[in-house]
Parts: C-alpha cells; structure tokens; sequence
C-alpha cells in the first residue's frame, strides 16, 4: 500500500483530487446498456465504473422462494477480481453479502413490490473498478435499471456519501478518504418523498458532525438526482422529439 | 415460517403504537428488561450472556496470535462471526452462514472496531509479524427480536472479561507464562435499535413487533456520546428529521445501557 | 390545484404530476392529494384523469385477452406455456381434447410440443393464480405457418390504430393476415415471405415511430414506395 497522506485537504480547503469539499466527482450514467437484461444501466462515478442489471418481473426459481402477496426482490453485489488494487477472489466475500442485502433493502422501498405477487426480480451489480463509493455508485445504476425494466416504482432511489476527513464534513469520499479519512456516512434517498432508504456510518461523528453529514449527502443526492432522471430520459428521448417537432 | 404473526395481531401491535403503547406494557422508548452475566464460560478467554427479555445471547472470546494486516503492522486483529444457532428459533437452519448472521456479525464487529474499544497496539507481539488475534463469536441461543442490540452488549461484556495470557519471548517464540491480564480496552460501545412504523419510533423492537416495522436503525454510541457506527435494515425508509430524532434517542438510552456492564 | 407538466411530457418515476383533486391513472399512483408518476412515460391529463403512456412496461395478463404463446412443457395433464410475462401461462389438456383426458391413451406432445407456438384466450387469472388457457374458440389454436414479431405491449394499442385504421391498412395493403397478441407478440401471415416482410417493416416503423403524429399517413407511404420498389426490382 502507498503512504498515507499526513492531510487531506490543503491549506487553499482543497482535496487530494483538487476537489472543494461540498464538491462530487464527476459522474456519467447511461441507460439500456445490455440486450438481454429487461433492464440496465452503467454508472462512472469518480473511477468507479460499475454495471447494474435487472431481469423481471419473472416466476422465481426456486418456486418456494416466492411470495402470496408480493414480488421478491434479490439482489447480488459483486466486485470483478480486477476492479481493486489486489486480485478480489471471485467468491463472494462476507463484505459483498452484507452490501448485496442493504442495496436491496435501499430500492425495495421504491418498487411496487405488492403489484405483482408470486413473482420476482432479480438485480445483478457488478463492480468494474472501484475508486470508494461503490454501494452508493450501484444503487443509483440499479434504480435506474428497474426503471428501465418497466417495473413500477414510487420514485428513483439515488445514493451518496458524506463524510468527516481531517477535521472537515466533506461530500463524496473517493478510496484514499476512505481509508484514511476519520468517518464514512453513505446515504441513499428518494428524493420526491423525502425519504432516506439506506444510511449507513463508520468512524467517529458527533451529533452535530453526523448531522450535517447526512444532510450535506442528501444535497449531493439530489445533484446527481438530476443526472440520473436526464440519463433515463435520454434513452427513451427519441420518442419525445418526435412527438414536439 | 412459524414465526408469522397473524393479521389481526399486527393490527393490534400497530394500533397500540399509534396510541403510544405496547402490547407488553412498555412505552414507545423502553427497553426490555435486561440482564448481563460475565464470565460463564470457563473454556473461553473472556464470555457474557445477555437477556433481553426472552431473546438470549452468549458471546465467547478466543485468542489466539497470527499475523496482523499489512495495513497495520503494529495493531493486532479483531474479527467477529455471529452464528443464529438453529435451536433458537424455527425460522433458524443449520447450514453456512446466511445474510441475517453475516450481517449481524458485521454490524457487531463495526461497533468494536470503529469505537477503537480493544487497545489493539497492545496487542502486538512482532511488528509485522506476530499479534494476537481476538475472536468473538456471538452465539445466538433464544430469538425473541433485536438480535442486534443483544448482540452487541454481549459482546463488549466478553470482551471487558477476556483475560489475556501473560507471556514472553524467547527466540521469537511465544512462550506463555502463568496467570492472566485483562484484556487492554479504551471504549464500551453501546448498540440502540429502533423501530419505524409510520410516523412512530420505538426502542428495542421485539419479534412481533420486528415483523410488522417499515424498517429499523441501529446506532453504535461510544463513551463520549459520539456515533460510531450506524447501519439502517428493512425494507422501508426514515425521513432525515426522524433519522436525528433516532440518534438523540440513542444517545439516551446508551448511557442507561453501560450501567449493566461490570468494568 | 395545479398540474406540473405540459401534454406528453416525459416524465420519470416520481415525479410529481399534480396536486389536488386528480384522479391517478395508469402508471401513476396517489399519496395524500399528490399525484406522481410510476413509469417512464408520455403524461397526458383527461378530465381530472391523470395518465401516463408507459414507453416501457411487460404484460400483465387480463382475462378475456388474446395473446400469442410459446409451449414450453409438456405436462401430465396440459401444457405450460410462455406468454412474455411475470407468469406462466397453463393451457390443460381437457381444453385442446374437448373431451375427458385419459392419460393412458393420449400422448400430450403429438397434440403440441414444447417449442410450438399457440394463439390463445386468457380463461382465468387472478393475484393467487396463474393464468389459464384457451383455444376453444374460432381462430385459435396453434400457428403453423407465419412469422413472428415482438414488441413492447403498451405499444399494441398503436399497431392497432383509432378504431383499428392502422392494421386494418397494414392488412389491406400487404395482403396479410395479422393477429396482435396483447402479450406484445405479432403473428403475420401471407401468401408470400415477401408480403411477410412488408407487413413486419411497417410495424417495426410504428414500434419506433409510436407517439408521433399523423403516423398512419406516413406508414401508408412507406407501404406504398415499398411495394413500388418491389415491382421495379422485379421488372429489371
């Protein structure tokens, strides 16, 4: 591993990567990026480049999986062996398990699971490389992908973190801040109902200090709130110019 | 699963909590009653069993040395595994480790390792070499609702009674010697879950009460009353407003928690 | 009691379409007196009925509803089929025999066999349920010849045309039979490939050209050059 960096923000209040600190990465989503999933979508955020897939609503396999009264959601998260600095084993780690079950728990408040009992769907996430961030990065792809699928849902789900490095509540950990950094608080949100999915926190906060890191997460939410709806849009925009010429 | 609870009875549960109150009597921000045994295990470097109300936690300490990260050359290794031992529930299987253990184990773990409550550089035996390595397995023996928060107790009381061999070096071997020292540890962590249904938290959710919630948030609060380590479950939501409301309650009930551990 | 959008705007899931005394129609749901959008689509506002056109969505099946289906089991006593949706549909034996089934004589895949296609009737569906099948009706029953052509299902109302205009000009003018399965599943018969072909080209122009205007106007076109364009190449 390379040194650590004694400081993460400068003395001009700039980050290692030149970033203010209520500042995000640059981020780039696209929609429809796979033939054969019902749904998907493709998500750069900082370096994080990641792939997020649906395929559904379908009869669930195994049958004794599925439900009377509603739709399962299962989601699988998974890092490809080359997306960090050490080959990750293939086999799904105890980290990826934990992660696959919270970003399902973060878009199953959005979907209309009660609409279509006795089936299921099934989100796939891969992780092409990863750069800190990566379960905020993934939820934001794979809402888009169930939207994409045509399935009905509440609102989009779009995520992002905050957190504390130095002595600083800063927006949008990359890697080094991560590590380093004093705290990690990953939000995600539906931005139309207000409501917050997942919330996850490491490090040390006080009150105060976790307060505004959750609110300064949800204000980089909404940011790229307004990537993603443009991103959805731009798939199916054809359609709409033809109908204003 | 035989652990469903009937509609009517759901009703019931959340009828009551509109109004403020419990089916088993308490209010919306009482815990069970809880108690705390240390040290049951003679086996085990350091243990605790936890009962809160009906469910029941035992947590065994092992340690053992091994190599440290190459991350932390100097600090020695902590690691947590939570088994929901089929004896404690119908809903429970034997088998590999399912995402409710693997989850419960992580949030566990965090709640230690982010509040720094084992002094790990006192664990060190060779730089980059040799550490001790603490192993915490959380045994889940009776499951009445809020794993978590029973877990998490039981945890840090085996940890604050594991008792570390004494030993010396020779040849950079270990060599153990007679008697024991406590554990070195800097922090108590205190784990508080709370429950949404609607617009309403409750504390320390039980079974029942675990089925019929929109989601639940687990809070981790060190010594000085700053959060450290947070992990929201469930297939529902919490506004931002209730999200702060949870952590001051938390803050609250933290301190009424410690008082149970022996230090 | 404001709207938010302009006609056939598109809109996201989410968003909110408009507040106050509205009625959600489809793709769109209701919380409190606000109304907001379920699925990407096309929004439009009739009489206090606030609907979206979905651009993406899958078949729900709806009892009464002639879709277009792939056998893909044989069973003991019937046949599980696909019909491109959250369920699989079951078409029983008793159905295609129209008289009692006797297990022991009737070998069920020299009647249909996986992999054969099926036009059918929705007999049966609820929440609880899968859907049951029928062929016991004039017209259905399985295909024997002809192609096949998926589409989006909320695009099925556009092949069809106000009050059947557009494919009643496709059939005219193509000489081929067509049968829209609601399932979004396209069969086309013809004399000929040819026919066949024209008549697939010219749906396939509607599944992209779907929500534009004056639409039937310029498939007739399209047909017409077409078909001009055949002769020429036939008369070289």
């Amino acid at each position: 591993m390379s040194e650590k960096p004694e400081k993460l923000i400068d003395k001009k209040g700039l980050r290692l990567d030149g970033r203010k600190i209520d500042e995000l990465r640059p981020v780039k989503i696209e929609v429809g990026v796979l033939s054969n999933a019902d749904g998907s979508a493709y998500i750069e955020h900082g370096k994080n480049k990641i792939l997020a897939a649906v395929f559904g609503p379908r009869e669930m396999h195994p049958k004794h999986l599925s439900l009377p009264d509603r739709m399962v959601l299962r989601c699988r998260y998974h890092m490809a062996p080359f997306s960090v600095q050490e080959r990750k084993s293939p086999a799904p780690s105890r980290r990826e398990v934990e992660l696959s079950k919270v970003i399902r728990e973060a878009l199953e408040p959005a979907v209309f699971v009660e609409y279509y009992p006795r089936s299921g769907i099934d989100i796939f996430v891969e992780v092409l490389q990863a750069d800190g961030g990566t379960r905020c990065a993934s939820i934001t792809a794979a809402a888009l992908a169930i939207a994409d699928a045509g399935i009905p849902m509440r609102d989009l789900v779009v995520a992002c973190a905050a957190g504390k490095i130095d002595d600083k509540v800063v927006l949008d950990l990359m890697d080094t801040e991560d590590k380093v950094g004093v705290a990690d608080v990953p939000v995600a949100f539906m931005p139309n109902l207000n409501a917050v999915t997942l919330l996850q926190m490491d490090g040390i906060l006080t009150p105060d200090e976790f307060e505004s890191a959750v609110n300064l997460a949800i204000e980089g939410c909404k940011k790229i709130y307004a990537l993603q709806k443009e991103a959805l849009k731009t798939k199916y925009m054809n359609t709409k110019e033809e109908v204003e010429e | 699963m035989s652990t469903l609870v009937t509609r009517v009875r759901q009703r019931q549960i959340g009828q009551l909590i509109d109004a403020g109150k419990r089916l088993d009597g308490r209010g919306l921000g009482d815990y069970r009653e809880i108690k705390v045994e240390q040290g049951i295990i003679e086996r085990a470097e350091g243990s605790a069993r936890v009962l809160l109300g009906k469910t029941e936690v035992l947590v065994g300490t092992k340690i053992e040395t091994g190599e440290p990260f190459p991350d932390t050359p100097n600090e020695g290794v902590q690691t947590v595994n939570a088994e929901l031992v089929p004896l404690a529930s119908a809903a429970f299987e034997p088998g590999p480790p399912d995402e409710n253990s693997i989850e419960l184990a992580r949030i566990v773990d965090r709640g230690i390792r982010e509040s720094k409550a084992i002094d790990t550089a006192k664990l060190c035996i060779e730089a980059g070499k040799k550490v001790f390595v603490v192993f915490v397995d959380v045994y889940v023996l009776n499951h009445d609702g809020n794993l978590i928060d029973a877990s998490a107790l039981a945890a840090v009381a085996a940890l604050l009674n594991t008792k570390m061999p004494n030993y010396e070096i020779k040849d950079g071997e270990v060599i153990l010697k007679a008697g024991y020292t406590p554990l070195p540890m800097k922090s108590r962590p205190i784990t508080v879950t709370l429950g949404k249904i609607g617009d309403k938290l409750i504390v320390d959710p039980w079974l029942e009460e675990e089925q019929i919630i929109d989601a639940r948030l687990s809070i981790a609060i060190n010594d000085d009353g700053n959060i450290c380590a947070i992990q929201k479950g469930g297939s529902g939501y919490f506004t931002p407003k209730q999200i702060v409301e949870a952590t001051k309650i938390a803050r609250e009930k933290a301190v009424e928690l410690r008082k149970k551990l022996e230090w | 009691m404001p709207t938010f959008f302009e006609k056939k705007q598109l809109v996201t899931p989410g968003e909110l379409l408009a507040e106050g005394d509205y009625i959600a129609g489809e793709n769109t749901y209701k919380e409190g007196n606000k109304i907001y959008a379920s699925r990407i689509g096309l929004v439009d506002c009739d009489n206090k009925n606030v609907n979206i056109v979905a651009l993406r969505a899958f078949y729900v099946p709806k009892i009464g509803d002639i879709v277009i289906g792939t056998v893909v089991e044989v069973g003991f006593n019937g046949w599980t089929v696909d019909i491109e949706s959250p369920y699989t549909a079951l078409l029983r034996a008793s159905d295609v025999l129209s008289r009692p089934f006797k297990p022991q004589n009737d070998e069920l895949s020299q009647v249909l066999n996986a992999g054969d296609l099926i036009v059918a009737k929705i007999a049966s569906y609820d929440r609880a349920h899968d859907p049951q099948l029928t062929v016991g009706e004039p017209g259905l029953g399985k295909i024997t010849r002809g192609q096949i052509m998926k589409v989006t299902p909320t695009k099925i109302p556009r092949v069809i045309g106000r009050k059947g205009s557009m494919i009643s000009m496709i059939k005219q003018e193509t000489g081929c039979q067509i049968i829209l399965g609601l399932n979004g599943v396209i069969l086309v018969t013809g004399k000929n490939l040819e026919d066949e072909e024209l008549a697939l080209l010219a749906i396939r122009k509607i599944e992209e050209e779907s929500h534009t205007s004056g639409l039937t106007d310029r498939i007739t076109q399209l047909l017409k050059e077409e078909k001009s364009k055949r002769e020429e190449k036939k008369n070289e």
